[in-house]
Order: C-alpha cells, then structure tokens, then sequence
C-alpha cells in the first residue's frame, strides 16, 4: 500500500469522528432549544481567540499532552492506566508540599520537585502494576480503586498538614528563586506562556524515540499487538507490564508541573483536576502515536478555552463541549475499528487475486 | 500442591448426594458466621460503648447508602456475565440522576423512576453499539461513556434545571418523594427494643427495624431487582444462555445462541440498573438533583460486584459493607474508631481460619494486618474520618490480592467477540 493511501487510512478516522462530534454537538444544542442557534455556537467556538485564550490554550495543551503520553505509554502494550488522574494528583500534592517547603535552593529546588512528582507517581501507578504482575489483579480496577484513595488521601494530608485561611486550604507558597513564570508573548495582562511546558516537548520526544529507536520500545509495540507472539520471541511480559506502569505514572507525575512552578505556586484551589481522564481521551482520539496526540490535544485544549466564551454572549452551557469531547472519542474509536476491517478486507482481496486459485479458499476462510 | 495430588483420580463421576451434603455444610457454615459475626458486633459495641454501631438509625443510614451502590453492582453483574466489562456503570448512573429528577419534576416519581432507568439504557446502548457491534475495547467505551454521562448530566442540568423553581445549574431540589412503608406494630416495638442496649437482643432488634421503618418503595424493589437477577442469570434457559456467551461465545454460538442479541439485552439491562441507582440517590438518599451526583459510586458498584465474585449475594454481601462503612462514616466519628477492633477481630479470624487451612502465607498476612489493626485501636482515641471513606476501595484491593484464587470471573469477560468467530 502506498504511503499516501496509508496515511489517508490514517486520517480517515479522525476525520468522521470530529464531524460526527460536530453534528451530535449540533444535535443537542437544537434539542436544548436554546435561544442562540447552532449558527452562533459555532461562530464563537470557530472564532479567531483572542490573545490571552491562545496563551491559556498553549498551556493547557502541554499538560493535557503530558497526560496523553501518560496514557499512551500502557495503551500501546493494551495496558489500561486509568489512574492517571490518581497519580497526577497525588504526585502534584507532594511535589508541591515539597518544593514549598523551600529544602532546597532556588533551581534546585524546581529540579527536585520534578524528581519527586515523577518518583510519587511512579510509585502509586507501580502499586498496580506490582498487584498486577505478583497477584493478577487487573489494571483497569487496581487503578480505579487507587484513584479514589489518593483523592481522599490529598483530602486528609491536606486538611491536616496544609494552611487554612478563611475556607481554603492550601500548601506554602513557592519561594520566589523557585518560580518558573516563562514567557510573555504579548501584554503581561494577557499571561505567560509557561516555561515548563518545554517539558510537554521533551516527553513527546523521548516518546517518540523510545517508540521507534529501543528495544524496550519495540518490545511494547509487540505486545500490544500479540501478547503470545511476544511471549513466544521471548519478551518478559510481566517485566513490561511492570516497566511501562512505572513510565506511566512517571510521565504521569509531571502533568500539573508546569502550571505549578509557572503561575499556581501553591497546591490548593489553583489544582486543575480532570486532566488525567481528559489525557485518556485525548490518548485515544490521537492512537497513541506521539504526533497523532499533539492534533488531540490542541483540539481539546481549543474547544475547552472557546467554550468559555459561551457563558459570555450565549445562553448555551459551556459544558456542551464536554459532550463534543466524548463522542469524539467514542466516535473515533469506532471509526478506527471500521477503517481497520475495511483495510483488512481490502488487503484479504488483493492477496486472493495475486494468489493463485488453490490458495483462495485459504484466504477466505 | 499438596491438596491436588492427594485427591483421588477423577475417572469415577461424584455421586450426587456429595454435592447436596457440601452445599448442606456450606449453608450451615454460613450460619455459623453470621451469628458469630452478630455475637462479635454486639460484643464490641458494649466494650466500646458505641451503641452507634448497631443502633436503626445507622442500619436505617446503611439501606440507604448501599442500594446505590447494589444497583451498580447488579448492572454490573448482568454485563459481565454475558462478557462484556462496563465501567461505564459511572456515566449510565449520572444520566440517571438527571433523568430521575427531570422526569420526577414534570410526571412524577413514578414515571421519574423509568426516566432514569431510560436514561441509563441510551449510555446502556452506547456501550452496546460500540462493543458488541463495532468490537471497540470494553474498557475504553467505558471510558468515553464517563465523559459523555458528565457532560452531558452537567449540560442538560444548565438547559433545563435553570429556570425551574427550586431549581438551578447545577441542582434540582424539592422533587416529590417516593412514598415509604412502615410495618406498623412491629416498627415501634423494635425501635424501643433497640434503644435499650440490650446484649445481642437490641442489635438484632435495631437490625429488624432498620427494615421495618420507613423503607424507601423502591428499597423494596432493589430488593425484588436482586431476586430476579438472581434468578433469571441462574434458574431460567435465558440466563443460561447469556452466562455462556460470558464464558464462552463460540460454544453459544455454535449451539445456536445469537450472542450479539444477548449481549445487547445484558448491557442494555446494565445500563437501566445503574439509571436506577442514579434515581436512588436523587429520590430516596438525598432530596433532589446535583450535579456528579453518583461521585464514583457507578466505580464502587462494579468494585461491590468483583469483591462478591460475580455473584449476586456476593454483590449484596459487599454493597452492605460498603454501605454500612459510608453510613457511619456521615453519622459518629466515633463509631468509626470501634469499627477498628471490629476490623481487627475480623482479620484476626480470617487468619485463623486461613491458617487452619493450611494456607500459611495467607494467615501471616492476615493475622498481622489483624495486629496492626488491633494496635491501631489501643494506641488511639480517634481516626480521622476520611479513612472510612477509603475502605470499598482497600477492600476491593485486599480481596483480589489475597484472593484472587477463590474468584473466578466469566471466561471469556472483557473479550470482544465477532460474529461468525464459532466457523
């Protein structure tokens, strides 16, 4: 198959599932019956941003990105973390209470609370990959059930540890030789795009060429494909499953950092939660493929920061994007395992019209 | 090891009446532990002087909370015996919250009640559509079916609730009940038995009145809803078939079972389940509508049905736990920190009987999880009630990690089947 005609394969399936989320959005705006058409919804949604959304989008990009990459680390090797959002919270707290805390010097101080939210995400994404691998508890409920005790273990260590003032709570303040703020694009009104969002750059990178250019990566790719062809070629899976858990919550450790060191400086009512389960739709909206997450992640990032405007100048509920980010996914999934039988039938005939006609049945059956 | 080579060569079939003799000795065990678990509950209440531990009202409070969580759990049941993993029983329970107080709002509870059971069923069919169907991964419909039940609850609140009287963007209150039944005599009676304290005779009387007081309509029919699951999945040819397309959908296919139909009546009857238990918790546990409502109780129920072994008593069995932790932890601080020498008498049995078994690691575990417990109780005056909160969620994990051996869930569960796949 040609390259042009793989690629269009690719495309394909995103494709239909963005102009189904479009009309399934559409739909329900109508159904509503609000007072602003769908004409309207889609004029705001569309518009050019203005300065200060584009800044919030490229930031809340990079973390949704980070969360993909989180994702799509296990998704590769069919291994489902759905706690990443467990992790990333976790692994915020303490890095915050840490850094806070002011140990350590200036920029030291930013490189050690990176080491440790990717060491405590790690960690808590391990305790599921360890049950998994000695006593074959499932990911996908190991991590359900650890997403839930972390929130109520940040809840606790918050409450008892963290500041009280009036009825919020919080972590101290990052002293300000810690405090990565980045770069002003356009007035200071309009907000800083963050420093650390280099660090979004650097993971989809070292994604990237873990993928394609090492062992290990390749050994994730063939597990995910075939797990009893990777055993049989001699691939420790249980190593893997273990391995690629641990990347994960590492990965998945980093993803509130940027805004942390770059405007939040402290672990409170400034925590943006969700993102791990946004990461997860944005993992599969864009297969996993380092690139493909990019388009995912500007898409959700976009839509969320637009909706905003809704509130504004209509009457239509900013949370109608959340319907359009979810049929997205549901959509493109669908439409990938669609595009996928479509090709398999394509490449089943081309090969029984080389082949000669002994070998048909074989083909066919 | 041991146990399996010493068991004699299974050439000879069992006579049949070994069978009946073990489920006669496995019913009677089962009494055993219940009335010692009721001996030891009331024992630790007189030594800690909680009588919070087994007074109506908590019990009354642990109804409440665990019907929810039950109705998750069954929905869950009926997926996954035919095969098909839905976790997204969390997104299916928030359409139910919504349309339990839509429909409430406008027809009434009754029609609120079917609203919320349609609601679930169109998350119920998404999931179908898109893994019976389509063959997409059961874990990640789930996944987008949670996104979309949140976006679209929170959504369709702003659209419809904000105008409404008692209403708003993100709530719904003052919503006509559904109505209650009260065992006249025995309720009264009961009640003032359980007020006295007695040794054994009040908590059982607290117990009964629990079920005697002011039980929600539709507490009754959860109750009916356990009793028919259990009996159509286990005692009807139709249950049989959807249980083998769970087990094995080329066996049933073969045999000339359409597993796509059964599939989908399974996920669609999830589906419908867990909208009920949305319409629990914003008819009968609370009074009215908000939104993210179920709070990952559609996660807890499907932890319930896993804990229970894909079992309906089983599920009940942890829905209650689940329940009744939830229950205490909203009412008495207090009570929570007698749960811990419960807690520790308990794992300190289990170890004994593990260890009696001759399973010794596991008893090692157990006994010093036990101590460990035990300890915590002595050295302390109170735990922090988040804690609590915690427990469906440790249990869960400590019951598959120590065993995982004795739960056996559907063969072919989580496997996407196509069409045709029996030859």
């Amino acid at each position: 198959m040609t390259f042009v005609r793989r690629a269009g394969f690719g495309l394909l399936a995103p494709v239909i599932a963005v102009v189904i989320a479009m009309l399934a959005t559409s739909i329900v705006i109508v159904a509503s019956g609000s007072d602003s058409g769908v004409g309207d919804f889609w004029r705001i949604i569309l518009a050019k941003p203005p300065n200060r959304i584009l800044v919030n989008i490229v930031n809340q990009t990079t973390m949704i990105y980070l969360a993909a990459v989180a994702a799509a680390v296990g998704f590769r090797m069919n291994l489902f973390n759905i706690g990443v959002e467990g992790q990333y919270l976790l692994a915020s707290y303490v890095a915050a209470t840490f850094a806070g805390a002011g140990l350590l010097p200036g920029p030291v101080n930013v490189v050690g609370g990176l080491v440790i939210a990717v060491v405590v995400g790690a960690a808590w994404a391990g305790i599921a990959g360890v049950l998994r691998v000695t006593r074959g508890v499932s990911e996908v409920i190991g991590t359900i059930m650890l997403n839930s005790i972390a929130g109520i273990l940040v809840g606790y260590l918050l409450d008892r540890y963290g500041i009280h003032g009036g009825n919020q709570v919080r972590t101290h303040t990052l002293s300000q030789g810690s405090q990565v703020p980045g770069w002003t694009p356009f007035t200071a009104a309009d907000g800083a795009v963050w420093a650390l969002d280099l660090l979004a750059v650097a993971v989809g990178i070292g994604f990237w060429v873990l993928l394609n250019r090492t062992r290990f990566g390749f050994d994730l790719r063939a597990t995910g494909m075939s797990q009893s062809a990777a055993v049989a070629s001699g691939i420790n899976v249980k190593r893997m499953v273990l391995v690629a858990m641990l990347l994960s919550g590492g990965v998945a450790g980093l993803i509130w950092m940027p805004a942390f060191y770059g405007s939040a400086y402290t672990y409170g009512t400034t925590f943006q939660a969700g993102l791990g389960f946004t990461g997860i739709a944005v993992a599969l909206l864009g297969r996993n493929q380092p690139v493909g997450m990019i388009f995912g992640a500007v898409l959700f990032a976009f839509l969320t920061a637009q909706s905003n405007s809704l509130t504004l100048q209509t009457d239509i509920s900013a949370s109608v994007v959340l319907i359009t980010q979810g049929v997205a996914v549901l959509a493109v999934v669908v439409a990938y395992e669609l595009v996928r039988r479509y090709r398999t039938r394509l490449e089943q005939r081309a090969v029984a019209q080389v082949s000669p006609d002994p070998t048909r049945e074989g083909v066919a059956a | 090891m041991s146990t399996s080579t010493s068991a004699p060569a299974g050439s000879r079939p069992k006579p049949p009446s070994e069978r009946a003799r073990r489920y006669a000795g496995f019913q009677r065990r089962g009494w055993i532990i219940v009335v010692g678990a009721i001996v030891v509950v009331s024992a630790v209440r007189i030594v800690t002087g909680t009588d919070d531990i087994t007074s109506a009202n908590t019990l009354r409070a642990t109804i409440l909370s665990a019907c929810p969580i039950l109705l998750a759990g069954l929905g869950g049941l009926w997926s996954e015996r035919a095969g098909v993993v839905n976790i997204g029983l969390e997104g299916q329970m928030l359409l139910g919250t919504w349309g339990a107080a839509y429909f409430t709002y406008w027809y009434g509870p009754w029609v609120g009640l079917l609203g919320a059971a349609a609601m679930g069923l169109i998350g119920g069919l998404l999931h179908a559509i898109a893994t019976v169907t389509f063959g997409v991964d059961h874990i990640v419909s789930g996944v987008a079916i949670n996104i979309i039940g949140l976006g679209a609850t929170q959504f369709l609140a702003e659209a419809y609730f904000s105008d409404l009287q008692y209403g708003g963007p993100r709530q719904l209150t003052g919503l006509e009940g559904l109505p209650f039944a009260t065992v006249p005599g025995l309720s009264d009676g009961l009640n003032n038995l359980n007020g006295q304290h007695w040794f054994l005779v009040s908590d059982v009387a607290g117990f009964l009145a629990a079920f005697t007081t002011r039980v929600s309509v539709l507490t009754i029919i959860v109750a009916v809803l356990v009793a028919v699951t259990a009996w159509l999945l286990w005692r009807t040819s139709f249950g049989l078939r959807l249980r083998s397309c769970g087990e094995s959908p080329a066996a049933a296919e073969s045999l000339g079972v359409n597993v796509y139909r059964y599939k989908y009546v399974a996920v669609l009857v999830s589906g419908a389940l867990a909208g009920l238990g949305g319409a629990f918790l914003a008819l009968v546990a609370s009074n009215g509508f908000t939104t993210n409502q179920a709070g990952g109780r559609g996660y807890i129920g499907l932890a319930a049905m896993i804990s229970g072994n894909w079992r309906p008593m089983g599920t009940v069995g942890a829905s209650v736990l689940f329940g009744y932790t939830d229950a205490l932890r909203l009412r008495t601080p207090a009570a929570v920190h007698a749960l811990l020498l419960l807690v520790a008498i308990g794992l300190l049995a289990l170890a004994a009987y593990r260890a009696y078994r001759g399973a010794r690691v596991a008893a090692v575990v157990l006994g010093l999880l036990g101590i460990g417990f035990l300890l915590w109780f002595l050295l302390t005056d109170t735990v922090p009630r988040e804690f609590t909160g915690m427990t469906p969620y440790v249990v869960t994990l400590l019951v598959l990690s120590l065993a995982s051996q004795r739960l056996r869930m559907p063969a072919a569960d989580g496997q996407v089947y196509r069409k045709g796949s029996a030859g």
